[in-house]
């Protein structure tokens, strides 16, 4: 079978966002960019399914600027057959991406999507649901471990009061969570050889897709912030810092 | 406008976190709530009671048993025909829902809400809550998930809504359920807890975990979280994961033990009340947000402070 695997360009984890003074945005000039942790365990998932016999083909997709080709790279030298970078310069909401994924399901045929359960930008929690609602395929939401047997898909999903486990037919969409697994590091040799696979430029365009967006953002500021309070020497101290608090 | 409510719960009783979405839900207009599920008629009562809430809609089918999107979206989507707003907690239930009712509506969600500004614009937090983004709506339907920290509960006795049966669409065909691990436990939710003691990777094993934080959580009657390092390292189980991917709790005390304080974790629980750090490292990042701060070893610290309180 063949897996689709849509990957994002998005602030490093590891970077402190910071609001622009004018309120337009979070600054992201200089900045660190990388893919987004949840879809490296998309991508690390689809590999293993590969690995195990279990799939064919694994098609990395961004929906983003010419710089997600480095996205699309990082896919492609972790173990991606190949990518299509729909790119466009806007910002396109997770409904448009859903739009856009759902068209190239359509000409690719995948029995499997994975995506991210959330970019850590917008941290919507979307774009999988949407995807599957789109195409009328089952939702695999928030996967702690997956088990693809024939014509179906076990998903065990992390869930607020602890595990649930649903079974789906293929086609389906699987979104990511934490624990599904570890992502691997491309090897040079990896990365070398990614520049050679095969990356496709598209367009929204060429799916029919609007991308204008359907909620305007204007403002984004800062939350407010809470200063560090003081230390204490020890216990005791902690203890009646607590009760004078009223804390306990 | 006319909202719709999603109802959180367990076939037998309803989840606090709908109280905090009724508060918002009414900042819009009328409210109606949805529960749907299976031999649920007990939820749908509890609904009607909650003071706001005008009408209770009850969609109470075995296809609904387990609450799965495929087969409760069609039916949210069904009667958004005669609703203006549908509207979810964020939790994992919503989170799994709401999007699949927003693809079938056409419509852009807007996750996880902060605050209602008028009937199309409204705050949230982007960047793991390190930025407040104010959105504007241009969809005629919306379809939202609410914060549950962010809005206070709107009172569960006072109302006295009608109940009214709907019907399902019944099995997608598209997905099953096969089976649940809940842990059922004494100890407050997570999300409703008024003192919530937690875990990072410093407790290097279950059983120190166990034998360290679960006696001053016991002594203290809190709920227990823990950091992400300390879920992936299998000291806890999934569900105790404190965080911008894992759970969004406001405590009046949250007790931080032998967690860094990376923005992640801080994202989760940054609007506590007051926020206790215990740590051996005293440049430890928690310590900038936390009101009372220990530099010590937990390991001392931790069964002392249990001790003493
Ligand atoms: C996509 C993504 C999503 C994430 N989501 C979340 C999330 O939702 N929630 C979350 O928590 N994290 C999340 N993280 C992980 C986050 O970045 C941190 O890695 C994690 O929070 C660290 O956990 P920790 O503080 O327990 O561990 P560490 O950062 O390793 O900190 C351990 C702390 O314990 C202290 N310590 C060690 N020994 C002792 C001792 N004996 N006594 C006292 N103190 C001691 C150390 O000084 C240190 O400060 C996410 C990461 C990514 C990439």
């Amino acid at each position: 079978m063949k897996i689709l695997v849509p990957v994002k360009r998005v602030i490093d984890y590891n970077v402190k966002p910071r609001v622009k003074s004018d309120g337009s945005g979070v600054d992201l000039a200089n900045v660190k960019m990388s893919m987004n942790p949840f879809d490296e365990i998309a991508v690390e998932e689809a590999i293993r399914l590969k690995e195990a016999g279990k799939a064919e083909e694994i098609v990395a997709v961004s929906v983003g600027p010419a710089k997600a080709q480095e996205t699309l790279r990082t896919a492609l030298a972790m173990g991606a057959d190949r990518a299509i970078l729909v790119q466009t310069d806007d910002e396109v909401e997770p409904l448009a991406v859903a739009k856009i994924l759902a068209k190239i399901a359509e000409e690719e045929a995948p029995k499997l999507i994975i995506t991210g359960k959330q970019a850590i930008d917008d941290d919507s929690n979307q774009t999988g649901q949407m995807t599957a609602a789109l195409l009328g395929w089952g939702q695999g939401t928030f996967a702690n471990t997956v088990d693809v047997d024939g014509d179906a898909i076990e998903v065990k999903r992390e869930i607020d009061g602890g595990l649930q486990t649903v079974k789906l037919s293929l086609p389906a969409v699987v979104t990511t969570d934490l624990r599904l697994n570890e992502p691997r590091y491309a090897s040079l040799p990896n990365i070398m050889k990614a520049k050679k696979k095969p990356l496709d430029e598209k367009t929204p365009a060429d799916y029919g897709v609007d991308t204008a967006p359907r909620l305007t953002t204007t403002n984004v500021s800062e939350p407010p912030v809470r200063q560090a309070g003081e230390k204490v020497e020890d216990v005791d101290a902690l203890v009646a810092k607590l009760k004078a608090a009223g804390a306990i | 406008m006319k909202t719709l409510v999603y109802v959180e719960h367990d076939n037998a009783e309803m989840k606090d976190a709908t109280l905090a979405v009724v508060t918002a839900a009414s900042k819009l207009g009328e409210v109606h709530a949805l529960v749907c599920g299976s031999g649920c008629a007990a939820v749908a009562d509890q609904a009607a009671k909650v003071d706001g809430v005008s009408t209770v809609h009850l969609a109470d089918d075995a296809s609904l048993a387990n609450q799965l999107a495929e087969n409760v979206a069609p039916l949210v989507a069904s009667l958004m025909e005669s609703h203006d707003a549908f509207l979810a907690p964020a939790t994992t239930t919503g989170k799994n829902i709401a999007p699949r009712v927003a693809a079938l509506l056409d419509v852009m969600q807007i996750s996880d809400i902060l605050s209602v500004e008028d009937e199309n614009t409204f705050t949230r937090p982007i960047y793991a809550g390190n930025a407040i983004a104010t959105v504007q709506s241009s969809d005629a339907k919306k379809v939202i998930t609410v914060r549950g920290t962010a809005f206070d509960k709107a009172a569960a006795e006072g109302g006295s809504a009608a109940v009214e049966g709907v019907t399902g669409a019944g099995e997608s065909g598209l997905s099953t359920f096969v089976s649940e691990e809940i842990a059922k436990s004494e100890r407050p939710e997570l999300t409703s807890a008024k003192i919530i003691v937690s875990g990072g990777r410093a407790l290097g094993s279950s059983e120190k975990f166990e034998e360290v934080i679960t006696p001053l959580a016991d002594k203290l009657g809190a709920g227990i979280g823990a950091s992400r390092a300390a879920v992936d390292a299998g000291y806890v189980p999934n569900d105790y994961q404190v965080g911008q991917t894992g759970k969004i709790v406001a405590p009046e005390v949250y007790i931080a033990i032998g967690i860094s304080g990376a923005i992640q974790h801080l994202a989760g629980m940054k609007d506590s009340k007051t926020i206790v750090a215990i740590n051996k490292d005293e440049d430890a990042p928690i310590f900038q947000i936390a009101d009372i701060g220990l530099v010590a070893d937990l390991f001392d610290a931790v069964p002392e402070l249990t001790g003493k309180v």
